[in-house]
């Protein structure tokens, strides 16, 4: 294996990881706050579409990815009415909202299959400019990239170091007791849900309007459950989700570099290698004492009496 | 003009309930409450279980809502919707179940409850503020633990510290001595007393006569939902509150040991120099040898934290011993299951019932079946007869002399009706051991005799008892055999009469493990 495939593997480990990691940070503030939403997939798909549509109508990948993003938002706004407003169980709502985004995804990109859009521009790393293409290009990055660092920061400082961080967590692990403290933890759930929307658009965008550059029906591929598996591994902690995404996206990348430097394993086998680590990653995670899961995730909350 | 008003306002109580009612499916809470509380005073609400106290001072957290009434703040006449509203009429209250949250740290506790928090958090301003009063107050905390690393009583510390930082001038305290060891109940009524000077309102609630009669300065009594009356402590006397509190006469609080029991030749239950591994807050047992005979009560006296919960668990099988023996009527049953120890009628009554002996969402006749399936189980297990559970059931509550709703959803009980379930539950079979922690915690006056009183007659049909309490009156009232624990070892071993309360409390907190402890 030559550096070059290797750095072949991290540069699209980066661009496969970005949108994992949106969707992570996105599921781990809607957890934490203590609604568990198994329909990350269906909004992923809403907003990867919506996006991905109006960028090739307006021309304008970052009107696409604003949309997206809003759209995300308001796809979560339909979980909050179900779980907070009419207090059904989270995990059938999540499941529904899932399939309910297969199906309108499809419908909406249905005419923008195999379209192409110019997508979010791409800067190569500074200082690396003057490498031969063949390796600048695989440090020509998009901004959505760029910035995935510093918003898993951002998500951190907003949870651990603010007010409304500290209101949400709290929410999350005692609704009444967040309610005792003056809050309205229906409010804080549904604002956390519309961050939590709002991230996921981004993902989604980054998916569709940045890495891939197309719309094809169910091309998220179960991002949005390997993301919920990655709230656990990184223990609802949004800095080390940045390790979490990854590594897994990294585990993907280089199953496909064994696949295609011809390895004599079978390729559905190195397929499963992501997964692998993922299951690994769990059971040694597992049996730690230290656990963060917020204590009432999925649970209703009803409010006084 | 002056001369007027500053009169007035000291005639003015700080806080007025007028008419407060409030119903629920099947029972009128509160009827027609009022109450006046003043700056500067500390006015126990008196009460047994189920009396209204806890509603009573909800609807004015604004946790629920008051079905008719007002309530009026310095004369007027304010809406009270939510805790939000409560906070900025400053009005605070701690909850009887704390519900601070365990994974966050002692100051994230407190600031989640700060009016004037700043949009980004600063730590250590909130930190030093909270030193600040604590120091003020003698209310010593770590700021920067996290609750679940921290006793109860310094919990119970956190929850006056957040009350007094986020600007309340009247202070609820749902049953705040509940959850205390004796010798942290001195501390904090010094506390509310250095409080009251300062001006602030107290509201205790309260079902303990001590306390009342100790601390407070006005007493109101509850019962069935109506005032009951409302007097001055000079005025008040034990025997006095208990007419108020109860419409029947209650038997003498006390139940005797009417003789010396006759030891059995061998022991129902035999300790030999057990030691468990120490694991995380807890304190390991330490060569615990005891011996307990059918038809006696052995009290374990010691400042909860000291091993107490260890030894239960050892002995029903839930913690494993690491070293020693223990023998079940002479059978080695050491380190065998729960489940064959159940088998062996051995009973337990834990110190919390609602987190240890209870599915919460169930109704009370499945938890009360819960422990004893098999018997029911018809059709090789696929039907349950109710009839025969719910039979002998009756059968239990006529023996023991209280009841329990069966068809209500077992969370939706109050504290003192869960605690008689699982005494229900647990002295129903005519267990030959048991083992009853705390089990008179959180239950007033009448329940307290009849729980007592069960015991008692378990004892009288040759059941080994196992007591562990805090409450050195029911230890000496019930106990055939006193044995005290401390840092997880059997430092002294009494019969009631040859000893005194002042020599247990020296053991209990180690001073006086030296002198006398032989015996």
């Amino acid at each position: 294996m030559s550096i070059l495939s290797i750095l072949g593997v991290l540069s699209s480990a980066l661009f496969s990881g970005t949108s994992l990691l949106y969707a992570t940070l996105g599921e781990i503030v809607s957890e934490r706050s203590g609604i568990i939403n198994l329909g990350l997939e269906g909004t992923l798909l809403i907003s990867a579409s919506t996006g991905f549509a109006v960028t090739y109508l307006s021309g304008n990948p970052y009107l696409g990815m604003l949309v997206s993003m809003i759209v995300g938002g308001l796809t979560n706004m339909i979980m909050g009415y179900l779980v907070i407003h009419r207090q059904a169980n989270q995990l059938a709502s999540g499941l529904a909202l899932m399939f309910f985004g297969f199906g309108l995804s499809a419908m909406i990109g249905k005419s923008f299959v195999g379209a192409k859009i110019e997508g979010l521009p791409r800067f190569t790393v500074p200082g690396l400019s003057h490498l031969p293409k063949l390796y600048s290009s695989l440090f020509s990055f998009d901004m959505l990239i760029y910035l995935s660092i510093p918003t898993a920061i951002f998500i951190w400082w907003l949870l651990f170091r603010t007010r409304w961080g500290l209101g949400l967590r709290a929410t999350g692990e005692n609704a009444d007791t967040a309610f005792a403290s003056g809050r309205n933890p229906k409010l804080i759930r549904y604002q956390a849900l519309f961050v939590s929307g709002l991230l996921a658009g981004i993902g989604a965008a980054h998916l569709s309007i940045a890495y891939t550059m197309t719309w094809a029906e169910y091309m998220t591929a179960g991002r949005g459950f390997i993301a919920i598996a990655l709230v656990i591994f990184s223990r609802w902690h949004p800095l080390k989700a940045i390790a979490g995404s990854l590594i897994f996206s990294g585990a993907v990348a280089f199953q496909l570099l064994l696949q295609s430097s011809g390895v004599q394993i079978s390729p559905l086998l190195l397929d499963t290698i992501p997964y692998i680590i993922t299951l690994l990653v769990l059971i040694a995670w597992g049996g730690t004492r230290k656990q963060s899961t917020p204590a009432s995730l999925g649970r209703v909350y009803s409010g006084r009496e | 003009m002056v001369r007027s008003q500053t009169l007035q306002n000291k005639e003015q109580p700080l806080l007025t309930l007028r008419g407060i009612t409030r119903a629920f499916p099947g029972v009128v809470a509160n009827d027609h409450i009022d109450l006046d509380i003043y700056a500067g005073e500390i006015h126990a609400l008196l009460g047994e279980n189920g009396a209204g106290k806890s509603v009573l001072m909800k609807i004015l957290y604004g946790f629920y809502h008051a079905d008719s009434g007002e309530i009026l703040i310095n004369g007027m006449p304010v809406s009270i919707q939510s805790p939000h509203d409560a906070r900025n009429l400053h009005i605070g209250m701690v909850f009887q179940n704390h519900n601070m949250i365990p994974v966050l740290s002692v100051w994230e506790n407190i600031a989640l409850f700060l009016p004037d928090l700043k949009f980004v958090v600063d730590a250590k301003n909130v930190e030093r503020r909270i030193i600040e009063i604590s120091d003020r107050y003698n209310l010593k905390v770590n700021p920067s633990k996290l609750i679940s690393q921290i006793s109860i009583g310094e919990q119970q510390k956190v929850e006056i510290l957040k009350l007094l930082l986020s600007d309340a001038r009247v202070l609820i305290l749902d049953e705040p001595t509940h959850v205390l060891a004796p010798h942290e109940v001195e501390a904090f009524f010094k506390v509310l007393d250095s409080l009251r000077k300062d001006g602030y309102a107290i509201i205790l609630i309260t079902h303990k006569m001590k306390d009342v009669l100790e601390c407070a300065d006005r007493i109101s009594v509850l019962r069935g939902g109506r005032l009951a009356g409302t007097m001055l402590r000079e005025e008040a006397t034990e025997d006095k509150l208990i007419n108020l509190m109860f419409e029947k006469v209650v038997p003498g609080l006390i139940v005797g040991t009417e003789e010396t029991r006759k030891e059995a030749p061998e022991p129902f239950l035999e300790l030999q120099e057990i030691s468990t591994d120490t694991r995380g807050m807890g304190r390991g047992l330490k060569d615990v040898s005891l011996k307990i005979y059918p038809g006696e009560i052995v009290g374990i006296a010691g400042v909860s934290g000291n091993g107490q919960k260890e030894l239960c668990d050892v002995i029903l099988g839930i913690e494993p011993s690491s070293k020693g023996k223990k023998l079940l009527a002479g059978k080695d049953l050491t380190n065998r299951s729960i489940g064959i120890m159940r088998k062996n009628k051995v009973a337990f009554i834990p110190e919390n019932a609602l987190s240890m002996a209870t599915i919460p969402y169930l109704t009370v006749l499945k938890n009360m079946v819960l422990t004893k399936t098999r018997r029911y189980s018809r059709h090789g297990g696929f039907s349950m007869d109710w009839q025969a559970a719910r039979a002998d059931i009756e059968n239990a509550e006529k023996r023991l002399g209280f009841s329990v709703p069966l068809n209500v959803i077992a969370k939706t009980l109050s504290g003192g009706n869960l605690q008689r379930m699982i005494i229900l539950r647990e002295l129903e079979s005519n267990p030959q051991l048991i083992i009853a922690a705390y089990f008179t915690r959180g239950l007033d006056v009448q329940s307290t005799i009849a729980a007592r009183q069960a015991l008692v007659q378990a004892r009288e049909k040759r059941a080994a008892i196992l007591l562990v309490s805090e409450d050195l009156d029911e230890l000496f009232t019930v106990s055939d055999r006193l044995a005290v624990l401390f840092d997880g070892k059997i430092v002294g071993e009494f019969k009631p009469k040859d000893t005194n309360m002042y020599e247990i409390g020296h053991l209990m907190t180690g001073s006086g493990v030296h002198t006398d402890a032989e015996n």
